[in-house]
């Protein structure tokens, strides 16, 4: 019994770089890999969840989105809502890291409570912003209201459905990129600095001539990585909407939900989500140029 | 005297700005639990009450009426098996890719990042409809692995990375073999690496609301799935949504906090580095 333990043991040593990945690789194989590639042959078929068998179809999915409207619609409000709100983390992520980062008597505890927002359950959250959006009887029309302005008809509207739901993914993001662009500032070098304040260097001219390009690549990386995850919002636009009013906030991916679980087309649906991976794909690629050309400087 | 004036500027800004940040998460907070401690009819009363009788009513009827104690020992399996999982096959490719360079199951994970969740939602439905596996643990706690795997992975490769090499050679020569090092003396010096990770997966899997909402049913349902269910044709408990919502979220908020130092290592996800 020993000895073969001792043997296993062994064994496991001499050939440690492969055996200890292995039980990680082959479990995302199975979870990560091999649906993709289901999705991909999925895409390729024409398929009604439930009935008879996929049958090849060849592009026929990928002509159709074209001249689907409600894909067009999906871009357009995706890169509505995706440019914007990433656009306003970004700037107000920064600039309320720039805040932290001189520590003031406090600013731990302003700073627990200033992320809390981060780790609350989505659903759960956007269903209280739901009630406080409410235009008859919402808390924030009300509070508008009190301090003389009109109300507004939030995500009841189609002008303004999207911009609401900009309003909540800030309000729930920001903290994050906050975080990471504080950890960036904490650790970039003190010496330019000092230099710059000999030189006599004003407060606006350190942050144009030094912070931001030193920062630039954290920047960057901070919103890479929260556009993984905003190119596919899903919790909260459902919860919120639904893609309502009409297609008013159906992003493109919140669409090939609706066709693939509304109304079980699988292989029209999995064309859609292939074109979503493709857009985040492309986007990232290209973020991760400018990272590395940013680093590079 | 002018240095004192630019300080007490300095001050009124700091608190100024102090305040402006913590306003709209505390009232976030506060309106979610206060409308669990409403009525029904003083929820949907115009103007809305900041002042009012508190009633335990609804979290009273979220756990009798809704069977809330359910979910949540539903949501606690899962989201545990997927934590735990995860450390048992995230630890040793983490230490692996730390300790010899491992690209490719990066990439991998990159790749798990990057795609849109519903893309593996359709195959696995129909995967799982097949194997008559929808609405059971293994089905969701496999589908969460998608996301806590990767985060525990990518996490702990760089707390792996900040061990010291001499230390584990000096074990081997005291006659360790690697994999009695790696448990006796790797593990115990990243317990920080592993309790960080081990919350975030956590936390991350708890509010995962778009696999269970596809692939759970009556037994396995979720909370997130359960509060989203008070919304019913268009009628909408919202007492019951606040003291569901408060339920839920109070949990992961308190981890958050605890871990609130190192998440930003579990956020970024090795993006800050090459």
């Amino acid at each position: 019994m020993s000895t073969a333990l001792s043997t296993i043991s062994r064994v496991i040593d001499r050939r440690q770089a492969v055996i200890y990945p292995a039980p990680a690789v082959i479990v995302l194989f199975l979870i990560v890999v091999l649906p993709i590639v289901f999705n991909l042959y999925l895409a390729f078929t024409k398929w009604t969840v439930g009935l008879g068998q996929p049958r090849f179809i060849g592009l026929d999915n990928f002509i159709d989105l074209v001249s689907d409207e409600r894909v067009w619609n999906g871009v357009k409000v995706m890169v509505y809502f995706s440019g914007l709100s990433l656009f306003l983390e970004l700037v107000l992520g920064l600039l309320i890291a720039l805040f932290f980062n001189r520590e003031f008597r406090g600013s731990e505890v302003v700073q627990a409570i200033y992320i809390f927002p981060f780790a609350a359950t989505p659903v759960a959250v956007a269903l209280i912003w739901r009630i406080m959006l409410n235009p008859e009887i919402g808390v924030l029309n009300y509070l508008l209201r009190s301090i003389g302005l009109p109300g507004s008809l939030w995500v009841s509207s189609e002008q303004t459905a999207v911009l609401s739901l900009v309003l909540v993914d800030v309000w729930k993001w920001t903290p994050m990129i906050t975080l990471i662009v504080l950890a960036g500032l904490k650790s970039l070098p003190p010496d330019p600095y000092e230099a710059a304040r000999i030189d006599g260097a004003g407060t606006l001219q350190i942050f144009w001539h030094i912070t931001l390009p030193l920062i630039r690549p954290v920047l960057i990386a901070a919103l890479m990585l929260r556009s993984l995850d905003n190119l596919k919002e899903f919790d909260m636009i459902y919860t919120i909407t639904q893609g309502g009013p009409g297609t008013a906030s159906e992003t493109l991916y919140l669409y090939s939900y609706m066709v693939g679980f509304g109304f079980f087309k699988a292989g029209y649906g999995s064309a859609l989500m292939v074109v979503v991976f493709l857009i985040v794909l492309v986007f990232n690629v290209v973020m991760n140029r400018l990272r590395l050309s940013a680093q590079n400087r | 005297m002018a240095k004192k004036a630019k300080q007490t500027f300095q001050s009124v800004i700091f608190y100024t700005g102090a305040v402006a940040l913590s306003v709209p998460q505390v009232f976030v907070f506060a309106w979610m639990i206060m409308t669990g401690l409403k009525t029904g009819s003083q929820n949907i009363s115009y103007p809305p009450e900041f002042i009012f009788t508190p009633t335990l009513e609804n979290f009273k009827a979220v756990f009798q009426q809704h069977n809330f104690l359910y979910y949540l020992f539903n949501s606690l399996v899962i989201a545990g098996l997927a934590t735990l999982i995860s450390l048992i096959l995230g630890l040793p490719a983490a230490y692996s890719i730390a300790k010899y360079r491992q690209g490719k199951i990066g990439i991998m994970i990159l790749l798990a990042r990057m795609t849109p969740f519903v893309s593996y939602l359709l195959p696995w439905y129909i995967i799982f409809r097949y194997l008559k596996l929808i609405d059971t643990y293994t089905a969701l706690t496999l589908t969460h692995l998608i996301i806590t795997l990767p985060m525990v992975t990518w996490l702990m490769v760089a707390f792996f990375e900040s061990v010291p090499a001499d230390l584990e050679d000096a074990a081997m020569i005291d006659g360790c073999s690697r994999l009695q090092s790696f448990i006796r003396i790797v593990l115990p010096l990243v317990r920080n690496g592993i309790a960080t990770s081990a919350i975030m997966s956590f936390i991350f899997s708890w509010n995962q609301f778009l696999f269970s909402l596809i692939l759970s049913g009556p037994k396995t349902k979720t909370v997130p799935v359960a509060v989203y269910n008070f919304i019913s044709y268009g009628k909408i408990d919202w007492a019951g949504i606040g003291a569901a919502a408060t339920l839920i979220v109070l949990p992961v908020s308190v981890f958050a906090f605890f871990v609130r130092k190192t998440i930003v290592q579990g956020l970024t996800m090795g993006a800050l580095k090459d």
